[in-house]
């Protein structure tokens, strides 16, 4: 293997965007790709400040459902898991319920939000939940489920109840795993609130974008996509961040 | 010779349909003795561990352990295996500590008795040469390291029967010289009952009052054979003659084992 230079290395992620962005433009400008189909990366730059007062609020609507939907995705993830996870019986009960659930494309929730909550903020914060959650049971359930029964020997025989084993080892145990998932979590409750504003909502980058495209303003409708994607990074890395703080010890020594 | 504190009578055990595991066991074990278990693999050693804890009801027969039949898990038993099994997000004197935070009495002390307990860890740790360790945690320990704090951790709740299933398999030969050492003096001051699975002669000659043989499955017991051996036993006397001798004729009798 041959040591990278620390600098590059950190740099490495902002040098692939500045690189996307080049042959984004170049793209556009060698073919001549008319704006309304496909804008520049200038043209979508414009719109980002032209309407900047308008994708600010719009998108502060799409991050506050995001992060609603999101705690109560782990939320009811973690009591879920945990639950799923404390038992044979239920995880091989639960699983495949659970999996087919996972199957369905959650933009077919919709139309049924709508008619139980109407149009606006209610249909976007439950579908991102109903999107995020699923990461959050299994990986919780998975690390409760994995136990050494060495281990549970080792406390059983000190009188141990089950509750013990799972307070002490299992839920430990499976933080690591839980907190990998918070991340993949953020990023799918995202795409759940823009996929749920694009249909049934009039605020929020998903509204912006549908109605800026319908008009053909396609510089608008990629600076929405940009600032959908900056948010969803920022929290990405948020959360990879956390992940690391708390759960170091499974990161470092791997000699078991 | 001091009554009995661990008796089997006709145990056998059956896991599944398959047959039995163990069979008409019958054996009894004073309180303070070193026993080791020794046999082919996949014999019952871990399943008499099971048996003898009360981890698992036999099948036929009963076990008793200090005048009343075995029902359900012995508290007065601390465990230990091959794989140290440390938690790796809890330093080394929290490791040794988790039993007390589940035992009775000591689960319902621990907030208040704290510092005292923390005293018992260290003291313990000390005696198995873990001073100045306390605060690592299990994965900056080496493999001896961390089967020493497994056996602290077995031994912290004071049991008076320690089951310990092949403690130093995974150990190179001079790291389990040592351990055995640490071993038999935790065992001399403190004078325990001592249940040990091992596949070394002459770990189980070393350490042991009485070596078990046991025969393939179905497990049953073939020979017990009383090691003479003056205590307090020094590592030298494993490479003197009668020594040798002893671990040779043990060698002979599985050998017949295997054969048959
Ligand atoms: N939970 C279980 N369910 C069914 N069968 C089991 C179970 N545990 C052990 N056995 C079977 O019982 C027999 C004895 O197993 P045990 O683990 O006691 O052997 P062992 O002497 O400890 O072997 P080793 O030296 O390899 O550790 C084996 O044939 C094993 O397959
Ligand atoms: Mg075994």
């Amino acid at each position: 293997m041959t040591k990278n230079n620390p600098l590059i290395e950190r740099l490495a992620p902002w040098i692939a965007v500045v690189a996307l962005v080049i042959i984004w433009e170049v793209t556009v400008r060698v073919f001549d790709v008319p704006s309304f189909i496909f804008p520049s990366a200038m043209e979508t730059a414009r719109a980002l400040v032209t309407y900047a007062g308008p994708i600010a609020m719009h998108s502060w609507q799409t991050f506050w459902t995001t992060l609603i939907g999101f705690g109560l995705g782990v939320a009811v993830g973690l009591v879920l898991g945990f639950i799923i996870g404390s038992s044979r019986f239920l995880y091989n009960a639960c699983y495949p319920l659970l999996v087919g659930f996972n199957a369905i494309p959650k933009v077919a929730f919709v139309p049924i939000l709508v008619v139980w909550f109407g149009i606006g903020s209610v249909p976007a914060i439950l579908t991102a939940f109903l999107i995020c959650f699923f990461p959050i049971v299994v990986n919780v359930a998975t690390g409760l489920a994995t136990l050494e029964p060495e281990m549970e020997d080792v406390l059983r025989v000190l009188g141990a109840r089950r509750m013990d084993v799972l307070l002490k080892v299992g839920l430990p145990r499976s933080l690591p795993y839980f907190f990998a998932s918070l991340k993949v979590a953020i990023t799918l409750a995202f795409v759940g609130t823009v996929v749920s504003e694009t249909v049934a909502s009039n605020q929020g980058i998903g509204y912006l974008m549908m109605s800026a495209g319908s008009q053909m303003r396609m510089g608008l409708v990629f600076a929405g996509l940009l600032v959908i994607s900056a948010m969803a990074m920022v929290m990405y890395e948020l959360f990879a961040q956390l992940e690391k703080r708390m759960t170091g010890w499974a990161h470092r020594g791997q000699n078991r | 010779m001091a009554a009995a504190f661990v008796t089997f009578d006709d145990v056998s055990l059956a896991y599944d349909t398959s047959g039995n595991a163990i069979e008409d066991i019958n054996l009894s074990i004073h309180e303070g003795e070193f026993v080791a278990f020794v046999g082919p693999s996949g014999c019952g050693k871990s399943t008499f561990m099971k048996l003898c804890t009360g981890l698992h009801a036999p099948t036929t027969g009963a076990v008793r352990v200090d005048g009343a039949t075995v029902a359900g898990p012995l508290k007065i038993s601390g465990m230990a295996f091959q794989n140290a099994n440390l938690l790796p997000w809890r330093t080394t004197l929290d490791n040794v500590l988790l039993p007390l935070e589940i035992v009775k009495p000591y689960r319902h002390q621990f907030r208040k008795r704290r510092e005292e307990f923390v005293g018992w860890a260290r003291k313990l740790l000390k005696t198995v040469g873990l001073e100045g360790y306390e605060d690592q945690y299990p994965w900056q320990l080496s493999g001896g390291m961390q089967q020493r704090a497994s056996i602290c951790r077995a031994l912290i709740h004071q049991p008076r029967l320690l089951m310990l299933d092949e403690p130093f398999g995974a150990l190179d030969a001079f790291t389990r010289e040592e351990l055995w050492c640490v071993l038999r003096d935790l065992w001399e001051a403190q004078r325990f009952t001592v249940v040990l699975v091992t596949h070394d002669l002459r770990e189980a000659a070393f350490l042991a009052d009485t070596v078990y043989i046991m025969s393939r499955r179905p497990g049953r017991v073939i020979e017990r054979r009383e090691i003479e051996l003056s205590r307090p036993r020094a590592l030298e006397t494993t490479y003197q003659k009668p020594f040798i001798d002893l671990v040779q004729e043990l060698r002979a009798q599985i050998g017949e084992v295997r054969s048959t």
